[in-house]
Parts: C-alpha cells; sequence; structure tokens
C-alpha cells in the first residue's frame, strides 16, 4: 500500500522512520503540540543524544521539521498537508481495520444466541 | 472478517473501509444500534469506549468516552444525521471537552456507512471524511496513538485476510 503522491524512496524512509515506537511516540506528540527537543528529552528514558538521534531520523523522513529558537531546537509535525494527512488516514485505517475485527469478535461471540 | 478493500485520499481527506462480515445485515446493523454491543469495538483495544447516551434515531445524540492505559478519558459524540436500518447510516462524530459536550471550533468528522448482504453475509463500507488536518489530528489524540503505534506494521495491509 503506497501513500499516494510520495515517492516509493519518500514512503520507505517514512516507514524505517516509524518502525520504532518511541519515535511514534515522539511524532505523535509533536503533531499534537510542537516542543523543543529537551522537553521531549525529559519525557523519555534515555539520554538527550539519544532523543536527538530519533528527531533526526523523523526530519529525514520529512514528518517533523526542527527549527532553532536561542538555545532551543523545536520540533513540529511537518506542516505538509497532503504528507500529515496520509500519515493520519494511516492512524484513521488502522483503527477501521481493528473496530472491523472487533466487529466480527461481538457477533462471533453472539452465535447460539438469539441471532 | 474480511477487509475487502481500504482507501486513503489524502487530497479529501477520506478514508474508505470494505469489510465482509458473517452475519445477517441486520446483525452488523445491531452492532451499531446496541450501546453495549458497540462500546465493545468503537474503541481501540486499549481505549475500551463507554456510551452514555446512544440515541439511534435521525436528530439523536451520543456520548461516550475512552478509557486509556493511563486513567484518561477522552471524550467524544455523535449526531445521527440518517438511517435506513439495516442499510445505510450517517452520523457526525465529534471532539468533546472534559464536560463530555461538543467542544466548539472543531468540527466533527462525517461518517457514511452502508450495509449490504453478500452471500449468506454482509458487505459493510464504512467512509470517513475529515474536514481539516488540525481537526484529524485533534481526534487522533482520542486514544489513536496506538492505532498510529499499529499503523505501520498494517502497511501491506491493503488486503489483510483474518479468521472470524
Amino acid at each position: 500500500m503506497v501513500v499516494d503522491s510520495l515517492t516509493a524512496d519518500a514512503t520507505d524512509r517514512i516507514f524505517q522512520a516509524l518502525a520504532d515506537a518511541t519515535r511514534r511516540d515522539i511524532l505523535v506528540r509533536v503533531i499534537l503540540r510542537e516542543q523543543s527537543v529537551s522537553a521531549l528529552a525529559r519525557q523519555y528514558q534515555m539520554s538527550f543524544a539519544a532523543v536527538q538521534k530519533h528527531v533526526a531520523v523523523l526530519e529525514r523522513a520529512l514528518l517533523v521539521t526542527k527549527t532553532r529558537s536561542g538555545r532551543e531546537q523545536i520540533v513540529r509535525g511537518n506542516a505538509s498537508t497532503l504528507h500529515t494527512a496520509a500519515t493520519l488516514l494511516e492512524a484513521y485505517e488502522q483503527l477501521w481495520i481493528e473496530r472491523a475485527t472487533q466487529i466480527a469478535d461481538v457477533l462471533a461471540g453472539e452465535e447460539g444466541d438469539t441471532a | 472478517m474480511t477487509v475487502v478493500s481500504s482507501t486513503k485520499d489524502p487530497a479529501t481527506l477520506t478514508l474508505t473501509l470494505v469489510a465482509d462480515f458473517d452475519a445477517s445485515p441486520e446483525r452488523v446493523w445491531d452492532v451499531w444500534e446496541d450501546p453495549r454491543k458497540l462500546e465493545r469495538w468503537w474503541g481501540p483495544p486499549t481505549y475500551p469506549a463507554t456510551f452514555t447516551r446512544h440515541e439511534f434515531v435521525v436528530g439523536g445524540e451520543s456520548r461516550y468516552f475512552m478509557t486509556g492505559p493511563s486513567g484518561e478519558t477522552p471524550r467524544g459524540w455523535w449526531r445521527i444525521k440518517a438511517i435506513e436500518k439495516p442499510h445505510l447510516l450517517e452520523f457526525a462524530n465529534g471532539f468533546a471537552g472534559d464536560d463530555g459536550e461538543p467542544a466548539p471550533g472543531i468540527e466533527p468528522a462525517a461518517g457514511h456507512v452502508t450495509f449490504e448482504a453478500v452471500g449468506s453475509g454482509t458487505r459493510m463500507t464504512t467512509v470517513t471524511h475529515f474536514v481539516d488536518v488540525a481537526q484529524m489530528e485533534t481526534m487522533l489524540g482520542m486514544g489513536m496513538q496506538e492505532g498510529m503505534a499499529q499503523a505501520i506494521g498494517q502497511i501491506d495491509a491493503l488486503l489483510v485476510q483474518s479468521p472470524v
């Protein structure tokens, strides 16, 4: 399933970037609210350098952008609407697949009932 | 359950999922109409939903909250726009504030669901249309992190087949 309007390379970078739980978590945090690398680092049991490295991988995949503000580096979700939309649609797609799976469980649990 | 197809259109912010169930349209419809059944599947596994109101009539409203792994309770609402039992359901689904009521300034997403008898089973098509990316991001905060986390391993899941 190739995300429309992205090249295969870009898609590969995105999914490589998202293959790590910490990076997914960082991405969701900065999509919801931009924040500095040090603020992010305080939320994980790992070094500042390790968090910075994760941010760099997300940045290469164009999932986040990093800008300097004084001594802080501010990370935010990529403003490219299509790009962000494609990423978010991935999440919603997974949600709906989960819902369909759970509906099947509800239906299976009813068998033998009055159905 | 078989996911027949899943289509994402970033240009129109629309997600369409087509799934087949081994049950009649009436039974599949019932998992939407009966709030006790609905809350067994509406939330992601780690964010089970509780519906405190569910008026399944045109113009009717629903209120629900989900309970996350850390005890957080994001809230949401529905407003039903069209009902043709057991064929068609249209509803708005929005983000609610801490009081459980629709949050001002955040447009709801539009859901359009159809149920079609296919053989002895049912083909359910859900179309979710979002207004803008900001809305998607806000609603993503409602327990969707888990969905995001799991989305990744599913990149080849265009045709997911799993036993019922």
